[in-house]
């Protein structure tokens, strides 16, 4: 944490934990456009449940968040001191990218959309659970059957699913340069490996942000 | 050859002293040479003002052939200018067009303090070098031969690239972190690659990482500016390489 680099190697080694916590999460939620849910909902069921998942993954999970979040805020301050008096004429677009110049605004972009989704999910999820005491996830007294409903439900406001969409652009945005700037950030580049790095990159940063915009769109057209 | 000549309205950040608050001014210049280099240009303007009895334009020069690192400036918002692969020594007025108008600025950090009008106090990069960009050689007595320790052609190409780097602070006026790692990278990579360079790994990348953070210089966030406008090419490789020098050297 002392140096510059030491703060960049963190910053993308939490990078890289929440890029396969996002990619697991799609692979769950994807379940969803699938019949009625059901495979969704016991996997929903059994990560709601699971003791390890709940107080072991979950807390590691909001901490990664957090500390990825307030790092990337303080590197931003501490950036900004850097420069203490800003060029006249500037042209930064002449030499990097929108979305590595500007990771602070998809971030906070990110940011406020998880305000959003911890109200919609996490916030009832809890309260259902350890303050209600009702671990069946049981809907119309079937366990385990409720949040595929409560997924759907979420989906029927238009705006939400508008914000949502835009909320998966900024995810985009920020994992473009996000993927293998972290891969740059603990040294493992050359010329070799770096194109594909790059593509590896650049599809993740396009898949699973699309294929959260379709899930959004699908369970929206489908109750339409 | 055609003698193509242009008028030109030139912005200059003009500053007294350190302390003093600077500002930009304007002035006119008249019948640039295509083919002269951007500081001869400035030796017009400069020679013009000196014959209005008003005070020259302070700034950075030596060699003129692209290899010093002494000249910098922040050309209409890009280091060395326009141009890519130049110092600004070795841009050409042909990069411009008649009657355009261009601002010139000082580079730009927290670590490069302004000293007067367009120059910068770059000493922050020697004093990041005195810290650990060397190899402690024993000069005394016989000269050991030069090829008596066996280096891969790879290693003593890519070491070399490194070396290029004239430290000019380019990569650290175009970074929008102000960052120097580009920089400080090069300086490791031309040992890191190197037998010789080896003995001393650990405690120069700690040592040149720490003075680099104390001069003030902001994070690396990986834009890839620095190497974009670089008038060497250093590659962002070398961030890489310092950035694995680094955690070996951490773990050790």
């Amino acid at each position: 944490m002392k140096t510059s680099i030491a703060r960049k190697v963190l910053m993308a080694l939490s990078g890289f934990f929440l890029i396969v916590f996002l990619l697991q999460h799609f692979i769950i939620n994807f379940t969803s456009v699938f019949g009625h849910g059901e495979t969704f909902n016991s996997l929903s069921h059994f990560m709601g449940t699971s003791p390890m998942v709940q107080f072991v993954a979950q807390p590691i999970l909001i901490f990664g968040v957090i500390f990825h979040l307030a790092m990337g805020m303080y590197l931003e301050a501490q950036n900004n001191k850097a420069r203490n008096v800003k060029y006249v004429m500037n042209k930064p677009g002449e030499n990097a990218s929108w979305m590595s110049r500007n990771m602070i605004i998809t971030g906070v972009m990110i940011l406020l959309f998880l305000g959003l989704h911890f109200y919609d999910f996490w916030i009832p999820e809890i309260k259902t659970k350890f303050i209600d005491g009702d671990m069946s996830g049981a809907l119309n007294g079937v366990e385990g059957t409720r949040y595929f409903h409560e997924l759907q439900h979420k989906f029927v406001d238009v705006w939400r699913v508008i914000i949502y969409c835009l909320s998966f652009v900024f995810l985009s945005l920020h994992l473009l340069h996000g993927f293998q700037s972290a891969f740059q950030s603990v040294g493992f580049r050359n010329h070799k490996y770096l194109p594909t790095i790059k593509k590896l990159g650049n599809l993740y940063a396009v898949l699973i942000p699309a294929g959260f915009i379709f899930i959004a769109l699908f369970h929206y057209l489908t109750q339409l | 050859m055609s003698d193509k000549t242009m008028n030109l309205t030139l912005k200059i950040w003009r500053q007294k002293d350190a302390k003093s608050k600077g500002k930009m001014e304007t002035y006119p210049v008249t019948g640039i040479s295509e083919h002269m280099s951007f500081l001869e240009m400035l030796d017009v303007l400069n020679e013009q003002l000196v014959v209005e009895g008003k005070e020259p334009v302070e700034f950075d020069h030596d060699c003129r052939e692209g290899i010093c690192g002494m000249c910098s400036l922040h050309i209409n918002g890009e280091a060395h200018g326009p141009d890519r692969r130049v110092t600004t020594c070795q841009l050409h007025m042909r990069m411009f067009k008649d009657g355009e108008t261009i601002y010139i600025e000082p580079f730009r950090a927290k670590g490069f303090p302004v000293v007067k009008d367009l120059v910068v106090d770059r000493s922050a990069f020697d004093r990041i070098q005195h810290a650990g960009g060397f190899v402690s050689v024993n000069t005394s007595g016989n000269t050991i031969d030069a090829n008596a320790i066996p280096v891969p052609k790879d290693d003593a190409d890519e070491a070399f690239n490194a070396a290029t780097c004239i430290g000019c602070g380019a990569c650290v006026a175009s970074c929008k972190n102000a960052s120097a790692m580009l920089f400080v990278s090069a300086k490791v990579s031309q040992f890191s690659l190197l037998p010789q360079g080896k003995v001393e790994a650990k405690d120069r990348v700690m040592k040149m990482v720490k003075q680099m953070d104390l001069e003030g210089f902001g994070n690396c966030t990986n834009t890839g500016a620095c190497e974009v406008e670089c008038p060497k090419g250093i590659s962002l490789d070398n961030i890489a390489r310092m950035n694995r020098e680094y955690l070996k050297a951490s773990l050790k």
